[in-house]
């Protein structure tokens, strides 16, 4: 089901964002307290950091489809570049 | 003034309207006066009502009295007026009934027919009433001699009814026989008749014969005796003795007189009689009998004349008796007279002379003398007288005696005649029967001759026409074999070809029937096969209503193997069969409402990812698509146009433009429509486009199925 596609990926990108965010917090907030004195920076950090993730391999996981993957994009441009070449040729000849 | 007259002018009105009410009351009371009146008029109505009604009645039962029809019809039509009737009339008349006015002609009838029956028994008549009592009461007819003499004269056949009818055969034959029979027992009878009234008759003719020639011989005594006491020579006391034997001769003579009367009348009585037995006889008419007859005649007349002779020879003695007893008588008288002048002359004297001669005185004597001279001379003068007288006397005498002899020789003529008629007419039947009989035998030898001639003559002409008949019938037989053969051969040529004719036809529908019967057994295969098709295409059509709300059909594998066996030779079937897309086989497909309900999440999705393709598709634009979804108002469904211009290719307006045509159930322009789509919301809607693609694919094979099956069916379905 191509509509529920969508859906599933928003559903990955939601928990996955969750489980980041709140990884990246936890540990701002573990590294706040452990390592850096209860600053809040680390856990702004912690929870940028996570955040960041998230929303970075949310738009992945979103536009993966338009992405062109290295094999399929060379296959692609060497049987571009042999057309571009045949008919240069033919050009050429006549 | 005026107020006065006011006043008066309404008390006048007052008293006028008074009046006119007083003039009511008046009136009422002079109605009610007139009451008494009204009641008499009343009454004079009643009255008349009453006489009207009365009178009604009384004509109507005096007119019943007078003619009975008329009675019947009331008493028909008016119920209970037959009691009335009958009480004021008395019961009805009887109806008329019809007089029998048969039975007074039955008894002329029965006789005439009898008389008939008796006449002319030989004629079969048909009276079949009377056929039997006739022959019966035929016999004792004839016995009835006085009776026939009688019927003759009532010929009343004329009146009776001439029922003729033929009777059948035997019935005649037995009649025939009866009547024989009859006849038989007729000529019994008459013979017997005859034999026992001859035999009567004959012997009282020899009775009356024997007491004529008795009286005869006794008239004859008589006569002489008489002679003998006239004639005077004899001795006186021989004449007492004479006279005695005269008196006893007289006294004979008139009893035998009368025995001969009696006799004779007893005869002639026989003989009326056996004349009547021999008439009746005669008109029985049976000629068997006519010898018989015959004879009883000539006895009859034999017996007559005998008879007659006999009553002559009687009278002539009677004559002859009477003259000498008138000549006794008159010596008697002159004797007497001389007595009486003796005794006048001589008183003393005895009356009985004859016994004088010893007692006479001589005064007597000369007395005597003298009266005896006197007498002597008065009888001289009287002899001289008669003398003279003679002649005239004789003459007279002889005249007489002509006169008699005349009577006498008439008498004896006519008798003559009679008896010699009598022979004549005797010897003329005795002749007539013997010629008769001679004739009859003439004629029967002659007959005999005749009919042996004819049957020469017959059987001569009976073999020449036996001769031709044959070869004429030998003629007509031959040609008849010679047609009936032709006939026969033209029949047996005609059924032959007919035969063939038939056979030829038989064989040709014969085959005709096969062909017929195959091409049915052919088009009936193709029906079945197109039932089966389309049935098959029904099972399919089935199984696509097996789709559940979000679940799939079954796998149309089946229906579809189904389909493609029961059309394995249609190609057009096995190409539309195998142009169904494998997945609807193998997984089968989405029903349409589903993927109308699926439509609207896709349409949703679709319009949230609007603005996602390959090149925007970061969250931001997922956010902004997003935000554009939902504040972009649109209607949801909008007619599409007929053509479709780039602007139109917007998803928003393709979503509506495929919402709009999914609600009026045009799955495949929505599909179109969605197709159109680009970027994500294309890819979105991937999945939805490929099932209803699917289905319509599907639905769109089957559809074209199911129309060639009915197609078919139609074209292999016969007219009524």
């Amino acid at each position: 089901m191509s509509e529920k596609e969508l859906g599933q990926k928003w559903d990955r990108c939601l928990a996955d964002s969750a489980i980041k965010l709140g990884t990246g917090l936890g540990l701002g907030i573990v590294f706040s307290v452990v390592f850096f004195k209860r600053r809040t920076w680390p856990i702004a950090f912690g929870t940028g950091l996570g955040l960041g993730m998230a929303y970075s391999n949310c738009q992945n996981d979103l536009r993966s489809h338009y992405v062109l993957h290295s094999k399929v994009a060379k296959v692609c441009v060497l049987i571009i570049d042999i057309i571009y070449y045949h008919v240069l040729s033919w050009s050429d000849v006549t | 003034m005026l107020r006065v007259c006011w006043k008066g002018a309404h008390a006048a009105a007052r008293q006028c309207v008074c009046g006119k009410v007083k003039a009511h009351s008046l009136q009422h009371c002079r109605k009610y006066t007139t009451a008494g009146d009204s009641g008499s008029t009343a009454g004079k109505i009643v009255a008349a009502s009453l006489l009207t009604v009365g009178g009604g009645l009384g004509g109507t039962i005096l007119y019943a009295k007078w003619d009975p029809k008329f009675r019947a019809n009331v008493e028909k039509s008016v119920p209970y007026s037959d009691q009335l009737f009958e009480m004021a009339l008395g019961p009805p008349p009887p109806p008329l009934v019809p007089l029998q006015k048969k039975p007074g002609k039955i008894e002329p009838l029965q006789i005439s027919s009898l008389s008939e029956a008796s006449k002319e028994s030989k004629q079969p008549k048909a009276k079949a009433k009377k056929s039997d009592p006739a022959p019966v009461e035929a016999p004792p007819a004839v016995e009835e001699a006085p009776a026939p003499q009688t019927l003759e004269g009532e010929e009343c056949k004329d009146h009776h009814e001439p029922v003729l009818k033929e009777r059948p055969v035997e019935e005649v034959t037995a009649r025939l026989a009866q009547q024989d029979k009859a006849e038989q027992d007729a000529l019994a009878a008459l013979t017997a008749g005859l034999e026992e009234s001859l035999g009567s008759t004959a012997k009282t003719t020899l009775q009356a014969i024997g007491a004529q020639e008795a009286a005869l011989t006794a008239i004859a005594a008589h006569t002489n005796k008489l002679k003998d006491a006239m004639d005077s020579q004899t001795p006186p006391d021989e004449k007492s003795a004479q006279w005695k034997a005269l008196n006893e001769a007289l006294s004979e003579r008139t009893r035998a007189m009368e025995e001969a009367e009696e006799a004779l009348l007893k005869a002639k009585g026989e003989l009326e009689k056996l004349r009547e037995v021999i008439n009746s006889a005669k008109q029985s008419k049976i000629d068997t009998a006519r010898p018989q007859i015959l004879a009883a005649e000539e006895n009859l007349h034999s017996m007559i004349v005998d008879l007659d002779k006999v009553v002559t020879k009687v009278q002539t003695a009677q004559t002859e008796a009477k003259i000498v007893s008138q000549y006794s008588e008159l010596v008697n008288e002159a004797k007497a007279q001389f007595q009486q002048e003796l005794a006048n002359i001589t008183p003393e004297i005895q009356a009985n002379w004859k016994g004088l001669s010893g007692k006479l005185s001589a005064d007597d004597l000369n007395s005597l003398i003298a009266h005896a001279h006197r007498r002597i001379d008065q009888l001289n003068r009287e002899l001289a007288e008669q003398r003279v007288r003679e002649q005239l006397h004789i003459e007279v005498a002889l005249e007489q005696q002509k006169l008699e002899d005349q009577k006498a020789l008439e008498r004896a003529v006519v008798s003559a005649l009679e008896h010699s008629r009598e022979d004549m007419r005797l010897e003329q039947e005795k002749k007539v029967q013997e010629v008769r009989e001679v004739m009859e035998a003439e004629m029967r030898t002659q007959l005999r001759r005749q009919a042996a001639a004819h049957t020469d003559h017959l059987r001569d002409v009976l073999k020449v026409q036996e001769q031709e008949l044959r070869e004429e019938a030998q003629e007509i037989l031959n040609s008849r074999v010679m047609e009936q053969e032709t006939h026969y051969r033209r029949l047996t040529q005609e059924q032959l070809d007919t035969f063939t004719l038939d056979m030829n036809a038989a064989y040709a529908r014969l085959k005709g029937i096969e062909e017929a019967i195959d091409s049915h057994v052919i088009a009936e295969e193709e029906a079945r096969k197109a039932h089966q098709l389309w049935l098959s295409v029904e099972a399919l059509n089935y199984t696509l209503k097996s789709a559940g709300a979000d679940s799939p059909t079954e796998p149309l594998e089946g229906a579809v193997g189904v389909i493609k066996e029961s059309c394995a030779e249609n190609e057009f079937a096995q190409a539309l069969a195998t142009a169904i897309p494998e997945e609807s086989l193998s997984r089968g497909i989405y029903s349409e409402a589903s993927l109308r309900a699926r439509f609207y999440d896709i349409r949703r999705l679709a319009r949230r990812v609007a603005l996602i393709d390959e090149t925007r598709n970061s969250l931001y634009q997922y956010f902004l698509s997003y935000l554009q979804s939902i504040l972009l108002f649109e209607s949801e469904q909008v007619p599409p146009p007929a053509k479709l211009a780039p602007e139109d290719l917007d998803t928003f307006k393709l979503l509506a433009y495929a919402t709009y045509s999914i609600e009026r159930g045009d799955l495949e322009l929505a599909a179109k429509f969605v197709n159109q789509l680009r970027g994500e919301s294309q890819r979105v809607a991937q999945d939805w486009l490929k099932e209803a693609r699917l289905t319509l694919e599907t639905k769109q094979v089957i559809g074209l199925l199911s129309a060639y099956a009915n197609a078919v069916g139609l074209g292999t379905t016969q007219a009524p």
